[in-house]
């Protein structure tokens, strides 16, 4: 418990600081979160949900973290260009864990949309907040998102009233920027009332050497007939840290689709839930991940059937060179009662070298029987009579195994409903297998 | 035309009787409840065995109690109080019997209620059969046939006896005391088994079989088989099981260990008919093994092939360690749960040589409430150049109540290796039904005849006196419990 030991110190010592700089709503939900901490501590690779990445690992280093929230000084205008060309967003920053509130797009948003800091939100419409927050992301059985509750203060906040459809995609960047090691604590909170639309696209994005050890939770609720788009790309460094956790709750009818992909990276665990409480939803989850080096990614999929009539579609991809690592653990449950479920997942694995591991753990769980439910997964290389067969037709060996690395995973990528950013992963895609993706593409810090 | 209701097809089914659940009257010898020490002392000295198996016996027993039992299976198993458990009981007998005129008759009648005769027809049918009851092994045939061989087919006890250095170099190389929970316990109280060496070059002529009975109350079974295939041989091992009904649960541990040398070949089939428990889920046997086998040595194979249709509990990943280079390991599986048995099985494949190749096939059917889950890890390590590895797993769900579980392990270390897996459940689909109506097939038929055709993969790779017998428990199982 000497992890724990640190953080359980800090929080003993600074929570009234904590507490200065965040709402109520969040405060109030500090002390249970610690205790359920104290309890639980972090999940170890003994337990089997988190054999593949170390969790206390991670955190045992000694990160500073923004308590006092002392801005940092950076523009992230000036400094960043993480634009997709031919599509005009709503920009977002969140610069470590703080909203970024200067020079926010003055666009009319339709009526009674909100989006925002999380932490100012909380403040001005308390009931709203207070209705969804920390409702499905509970500290009670998970110790990284108890830890998160008990020391976030700030994040994204995304509301569409009923009826209210957002045409324009919403972007949010997350920078991560320090001169020392930093640990953050993010929350996304995103609500989406009876047939509302919109898009998301999230971008991480680290701007410096430093180690950074970024902690998101998100929460999503997509009410009745409402269709979701949420794009999570990470671009971040090897020194980068990410430990994220994704809730979804969708309703009758509605249309979620979850795209997680890992571009660049070092260690990354990803945690998707997705839950079903109306009949008729439909859920897409697909993920990405590109990795060399020593970057290791581990994804972690639930989707819980827990009503009849609803569909998932579950794909995930990897391709693994030098001495990455890749996970991915996919489980489906269809609860007793839960009729007429069709639940596909698929998981496709490229290992490049022979220091690359892949492991893969696709899970059924089933208890109700007029259901249809599927899953695949394999590793492999390319295959090399494709390989031949373009190579006799003059394509050079490296250009041809790009061409079909770069179709493996194009299936992800096919699943955007957008298409400028269909174009736009396209490219990045293709200039990470060529290489010249080794830092993030579009800021000028790096270049 | 007639259909019937689909509960009255269900109740038929549910209520059909465990036809092999009687007890036979026969003197037993039992020793008091409990684990300690002494009781494995005690254990030893009845079997009058030597020092290094006492003293392997007391390694493993100290070794398990570190141990507690694991929980990480998708299984409800109510605390089993292991000082509660008799750990030897024996049918009474004064000498070790010469002849068939010297078993007791009862005993005899046990083997042909259970339709194994120890006989002359065995010769007709050509199996050697060792039959194990209450984990000693009563009477062994063929033997002098299979010695003419070399073949080594016999109790373990009297392995021990004869042939200590074989037994002392395989026993517990593959499944290691140190290896799990019940893999220590059976270690340290293992009471008998079989053990079958082949010698090079030898092609075993007729299938081995052994007959596994619990007859004795409150025991539980504990036995070991350990099969050596050496240089260029080739085997068919069978094994059946049938219990008595009985309120209580019973613990039935056992390890199977298999040794395959240079371009070996075994073959170990398993119809498992343990008494499932009463259609409430009372009673039944708790099934859980250890088995696993080493292909040792280069173009070596071994196959699994699996029927599982009893036990209130089954709890066994039959797994192959494929160690030779351009070795083979197969599973071939067909779990059958019904009313409220639980089943946690699968297998494991290891790949450690070049060029090795697995393959897994794995139909579980569930009906009435009972869970069933299929469980493997394919594991390619780092030196496994150019792995091969196909994995299929198909559910089948029979009701509403039940459950169907898929939990697959892939951990790939090498970048030549190809792994596939597939999964798909689903309940029996109703076109196929109303096809088979159409055609004057009634309903239960063609229930039966969809699952015959669901587990024809996997049961066309037992040997012919198996798969008779196999099919025939899928039909008392299952026969018509959908509507």
């Amino acid at each position: 418990m000497d992890i724990e030991k640190q953080y359980i110190e800090l929080y003993d010592q600074y929570h009234s600081l904590i507490d200065k700089h965040a709402s109520p709503i969040l405060n109030a939900l500090r002390e249970k979160a610690m205790s359920d901490f104290r309890e639980m501590g972090f999940p170890t690779p003994d337990n089997e949900e988190y054999k593949r990445t170390n969790i206390p690992a991670l955190f045992a280093p000694d990160y500073g973290l923004n308590l006092n929230r002392v801005e940092i000084p950076v523009n992230p205008y000036e400094v960043f260009r993480c634009d997709v060309p031919n599509l005009s967003t709503l920009l977002y920053f969140v610069v470590n864990d703080s909203f970024y509130t200067k020079d926010t797009p003055k666009v009319k948003l339709p009526e009674g949309v909100l989006i925002g800091s999380l932490n100012e939100i909380a403040q001005t419409h308390p009931d709203l907040v207070q209705r969804y927050y920390g409702k499905q992301a509970c500290a009670e059985k998970n110790g990284i998102v108890a830890l998160n509750t008990a020391f976030v203060q700030d994040g994204f906040f995304l509301y569409v009233p009923k009826g209210v459809i957002i045409e324009k995609p919403i972007q949010l960047i997350n920078i991560l920027r320090g001169n020392a090691d930093f640990m953050v604590n993010r929350r996304l909170l995103i609500i989406l009332e009876e047939g509302a639309q919109a898009h998301l696209l999230v971008c991480d994005h680290t701007m410096d050497k430093n180690k950074f050890l970024a902690s998101q939770v998100t929460e999503i609720y997509a009410g009745k007939n409402t269709v979701f788009d949420y794009y999570d790309i990470e671009e971040s460094s090897l020194n980068t840290r990410r430990v994220t956790s994704t809730f979804v709750s969708q309703a009758e009818n509605s249309n979620v689709l979850i795209n997680g992909i890992t571009l660049h990276n070092g260690i990354t665990r990803n945690d998707y839930q997705m839950t079903f409480v109306g009949e008729h939803a439909e859920a897409r989850l697909c993920g990405m991940a590109i990795a060399d080096k020593k970057q290791s990614v581990d994804n972690h999929t639930f989707i819980d059937h827990a009503v009849p009539n609803c569909t998932s579609n579950e794909l995930f991809k990897y391709v693994l060179d030098d001495s990455s690592t890749g996970s991915f653990s996919g489980r489906i449950l269809v609860r007793e009662g839960a009729q007429k479920t069709s639940a596909y997942q698929t998981n496709r694995n490229l290992c490049a070298t022979k220091e690359a591991h892949m492991y893969t753990k696709p899970q059924l769980e089933i208890y109700a029987d007029d259901v249809k439910c599927s899953h695949g997964a394999t590793v492999g290389q390319l295959d090399e009579n494709a390989l031949f067969y373009l190579r006799s037709r003059g394509i050079p060996e490296a250009e041809a195994r790009m061409l079909l690395m770069f179709a493996f995973t194009n299936d992800v990528i096919e699943n955007v409903r957008m298409d400028a950013l269909k174009e736009r992963l396209r490219q990045l895609v293709e200039k990470r297998f060529r290489g010249e993706l080794d830092k993030c593409a579009g800021c000028n810090i790096c270049q | 035309m007639e259909t019937k209701d689909p509960n009255k097809i269900l109740n038929d089914v549910t209520s059909n009787d465990y036809k092999y659940g009687f007890v036979t009257d026969i003197e037993t010898e039992v020793i008091p409840t409990g684990l300690c020490e002494n009781v494995i002392r005690l254990i030893s000295q009845k079997k009058g065995e030597p020092d290094w198996l006492l003293e392997f016996r007391l390694k493993a027993y100290e070794h398990w109690r570190t141990l507690t039992m694991p929980n990480w299976a998708h299984l409800e198993i109510p605390d089993i109080d292991y000082q509660a458990i008799s750990y030897y009981a024996a049918p009474k007998k004064k000498e070790g019997p010469k002849s068939l005129d010297e078993v007791d008759p009862e005993l005899l009648k046990t083997f042909n209620k259970l339709g194994i005769s120890l006989e002359e027809q065995m010769k007709l049918s050509g199996i050697a059969v060792d039959a194990v009851m209450d984990s000693v092994s009563v009477k062994t045939t063929f033997r002098e046939k299979l010695a003419e061989l070399g073949v080594i087919f016999c109790s373990f006890s009297e392995a021990v006896k004869d042939y200590p250095d074989l037994v002392k170099k395989y026993l517990g190389s593959v499944v290691s005391y140190r290896d799990n929970f019940f893999a220590a316990l059976n270690s340290a109280v293992f009471s008998d088994g079989s053990f079958v060496y082949i010698p090079k070059g030898v092609r075993c002529p007729m299938e081995l079989s052994t007959y596994f009975r619990i007859n004795a109350a409150n025991t539980g079974q504990f036995e070991r088989t350990l099969i050596v295939a050496d240089d260029d041989s080739y085997v068919s091992y069978l094994e059946g099981c049938t219990a008595p009904m009985r309120d209580e649960n019973q613990l039935h541990a056992a390890i199977v260990e298999i040794i395959a040398h240079d371009r070996a070949e075994v073959k170990y089939s398993t119809v498992q008919n343990w008494y499932p428990g009463d259609k409430n889920g009372k009673g039944g046997i708790y099934n859980f093994v250890t088995k696993r086998g080493i292909c040792k040595g280069d173009h070596s194979k071994i196959s699994w092939t699996q029927v599982e249709t009893g036990s209130a509990i089954t709890w066994k990943y039959p797994s192959c360690i494929l160690a030779g280079d351009n070795s083979t390991g197969e599973f071939y599986s067909v779990a059958v749960t019904n009313n409220h048995q639980q089943a946690d099985t699968g297998t494991k494949m290891i790949h450690l040589g070049k060029n090795t190749k697995s393959t897994i096939v794995s139909k579980g059917i569930s009906a009435g409430y009972s869970q069933n889950s299929y469980r493997g890890l394919v594991k390619i390590s780092p030196k496994a150049e150019n792995a091969r590895n196909y994995t299929q797993c198909d559910s089948l769900l029979l009701s509403s109540h039940c459950g169907a579980h898929t939990f697959p392990y892939m951990d790939i270390k090498n970048d030549t290796a190809i792994v596939e897996h597939e999964a798909t459940t689903s309940k029996i689909n109703e076109d196929q039904i109303f096809y088979c109506n159409q055609r004057g097939i009634p309903t239960e038929d063609a229930v039966g005849l969809i699952v015959n055709g669901y587990a024809k993969e996997v049961m066309n790779k037992l040997p012919m006196e198996f798969a008779v017998e196999a099919q025939k428990l899928l039909q008392i199982s299952l026969e018509g419990s959908v509507g």
